[in-house]
């Protein structure tokens, strides 16, 4: 259902302002198809520098095509004249722009994953619509959810899991599948991997990496320093980890996407 | 002003029939079918000719049909219930263009330890069936695989994969929520393990599902309690949409064809003029195997969501694959991975029939189309950049 207001509806069954002014002394173009959102500005100026006339045209849902529809030579100098004011009201940016596209910036960024416990980039456009453009900044959205998450880890942990003290096998064996779910797997689904319990033969643990990891110059890295560590903190001192390396690991047994 | 109905992908009007039949069942006839006094099981024997009606629809024995509420519960059931079955295997296959329904379960799925490979699409929306044949091991428990999409109609070569699927031992289950009451079905002779459909799609009410178990399925029961449904979904039956439901297959069983021949008509005559008044305008999808009943149409430099607004204004009900409403950017995740452009995949409308609809319905749509199109490209700034 559209829970549009009354206003907001009228200025999109009829829209004013529409069109292009002829030889305009500017243009202004925000957005793009692939956002969904892209609006083209045109503006003349009077000898005195002030607006003359303005008109929009815009590709986008009811709700964008209404407030480009508001921009009218009135509204404009008023935002010019805001802008100028340099008063209380001023507009300040806080921190850097990260999504061009959307103008979205590291603080926002950093804000949504933190509150929303976000681990994927598809995740943080869902949220603030950054990295939904031209996707430019994805690198840049995938460091700040590691800086992040990587705090967040080390703040608060999961509630560890149970740990045992005389284990039975199959105690043991679920002890070692719970700790690789909660406290290994989201780290590596942050960097688009995965791992698999394979087998537990006695205290050696036989993983196998997926996904980006399976590829990765490091996996025998974080086997050691991650996996390792947080099995030997959560579920026995003496477990050592191997990667299955029996063409299991192939990476095309596993073909998720984000 | 009249509202014309074009979005019976989404739910469906509740058959007059349906509705008739079902209204004993709430105020006088409302004893429990599981009572042992006369009032109570005459119900029953209300409950058992329900189920008696579907199996009839989908051409199997009534003793592999479960009631449920909804075709949600009706997926989750199939996947969890199979795997609970199957402890010792732990791969899942589907489809990156499920429903949610069975994707966000697999997807969850992950996180519990499962490998989840999600199969590709081209760009008609096909699947490739050398890669599923491929990715099946001896790992894998289950595939589960819609009969055909929701959103763009495309039919996938169900009876083929789950010869495929079950000939290696593996559990086959299909979503077919779009399919009953559209496509003839027999499952007596398929392969098919399980298959969930949903009564709302098919002029039953909303609250009642199936799931259809094939005789040796192994399935663990999903909801524990008594013993209803032969303790494998317990809880006291929905009667009135049970009985609802059974009179809606019955129903569908004798329309059949009509869906085939006038609702299809219905459906190529306003697609057809659509793609002719409207210029730059395509089909999303394969149009040899598609549902008869469902258009998906782009409408390039324009966006769903306007055009879904100035339709309702002359009452025209359609969905759009954009979802600007929902707070995400992502045009359909089912258009997304068919790799349609984002100018065409942004102003997607898909209009889905039935047979309560009439030619003057499509005519009148017809006629208000190019007009919606042309004013929103008026506002719009990629159509100024073209030559005109």
């Amino acid at each position: 259902m559209w829970e549009y207001t009354d206003k907001l509806k009228d200025y999109f069954f009829n829209p004013r302002n529409v069109g292009e002014v002829e030889n305009p002394d500017g243009v202004g173009e925000v957005g793009s198809l692939a956002c969904g959102d892209a609006l083209r500005l045109t503006f003349k100026l009077d000898k005195d520098g002030r607006i003359a006339d303005a008109k929009f045209k815009t590709f986008g849902c009811a709700s964008a095509i209404a407030t480009s529809s508001v921009l009218s030579r009135e509204a404009l100098e008023a935002a010019i004249a805001n802008y100028r004011g340099g008063d209380k009201t001023k507009h300040e940016i806080e921190g850097n722009i990260v999504c061009t596209c959307f103008g979205v910036t590291d603080k926002e960024i950093e804000r949504v994953v933190r509150e929303n416990d976000l681990t994927t980039v598809e995740q943080v456009t869902n949220y603030c619509k950054a990295g939904g453009g031209c996707g430019g900044c994805h690198g840049e959205i995938e460091k700040i959810i590691e800086r992040v998450q990587g705090e967040k880890v080390k703040e608060q942990r999961l509630p560890p899991p149970r740990k045992g003290g005389k284990l039975t096998t199959i105690q043991k064996i679920q002890l070692i599948q719970q700790t690789i779910n909660e406290q290994v797997r989201p780290a590596l689904r942050a960097h688009g991997g995965n791992i698999e319990l394979i087998d537990v033969e006695g205290n050696k643990v036989l993983i196998a990496f997926r996904g980006m990891c399976a590829q990765c110059k490091i996996s025998e890295f974080t086997m050691r320093e991650v996996v390792e560590a947080k099995l030997r903190e959560f579920v026995a001192p003496d477990l050592y980890v191997e990667e299955d390396t029996d063409g299991a690991g192939a990476p095309e047994g596993h073909e998720h996407r984000g | 002003m009249n509202t014309i109905y074009f979005d019976n992908n989404a739910t469906t009007r509740v058959a007059d029939e349906v509705y008739e039949e079902m209204q004993p069942y709430f105020c006088r006839q409302y004893g429990n079918p599981s009572s042992m006094h006369t009032f109570g099981g005459q119900v029953g024997l209300q409950v058992r000719e329900a189920r008696e009606r579907v199996a009839r629809l989908l051409g199997c024995d009534p003793g592999e049909i479960i009631f449920a509420s909804c075709g949600t519960e009706s997926d989750s059931t199939a996947i969890h219930g199979t795997l609970e079955a199957l402890p010792h295997r732990r791969k899942i296959i589907t489809t990156r263009v499920e429903h949610p329904a069975v994707l966000a379960v697999c997807r969850d799925l992950e996180s519990h330890g499962y490998t989840v490979v999600e199969l590709g699409v081209d760009k008609l929306g096909r699947l490739d069936l050398s890669e599923l044949e491929h990715q099946l091991d001896d790992e894998t428990a289950l595939v589960t695989i819609m009969s055909a999409n929701n959103e763009t109609g495309v039919i996938f070569p169900i009876e083929q994969i789950a010869q495929m699927v079950t000939s290696r031992g593996i559990v086959f289950h299909t979503d077919a929520v779009q399919v009953v009451g559209k496509i003839p079905l027999n499952l007596s002779k398929s392969p098919i393990n399980l298959l969930s459909l949903s009564g709302h799609k098919l002029h039953a009410p909303k609250g009642v599902g199936v799931l259809y178990v094939k005789k040796g399925t192994r399935l663990a029961p999903f909801l524990l309690g008594g013993h209803q449904e032969s303790g494998r979904r317990a809880g006291t039956e929905n009667v009135p949409g049970i009985v609802g439901l059974g009179k809606a297959c019955e129903l569908a069983l004798q329309h059949l064809d009509e869906e085939n021949t006038r609702v299809k008509h219905l459906r190529d005559r306003l697609e057809e003029r659509i793609l002719r008044t409207c210029p730059d305008s395509r089909v999303n999808g394969d149009t040899e195997s598609r549902l008869p009943n469902t258009t998906n149409i782009s409408f390039e430099y324009v966006e769903g969501e306007a055009i879904l607004l100035l339709l309702d204004r002359y009452g025209i009900c359609a969905s759009s694959g954009s979802a600007c409403t929902s707070g995400s950017l992502e045009p359909s995740h089912v258009l997304r991975a068919m790799g349609v452009p984002f100018t065409a995949a942004h102003g997607s409308i898909r209009f889905s029939l039935s047979r309560y609809n009439t030619e003057e319905e499509v005519d009148f749509t017809i006629e208000k189309m190019p007009e919606i199109i042309r004013r929103l490209r008026e506002l719009s700034p990629f159509v100024q950049s073209r030559a005109r």
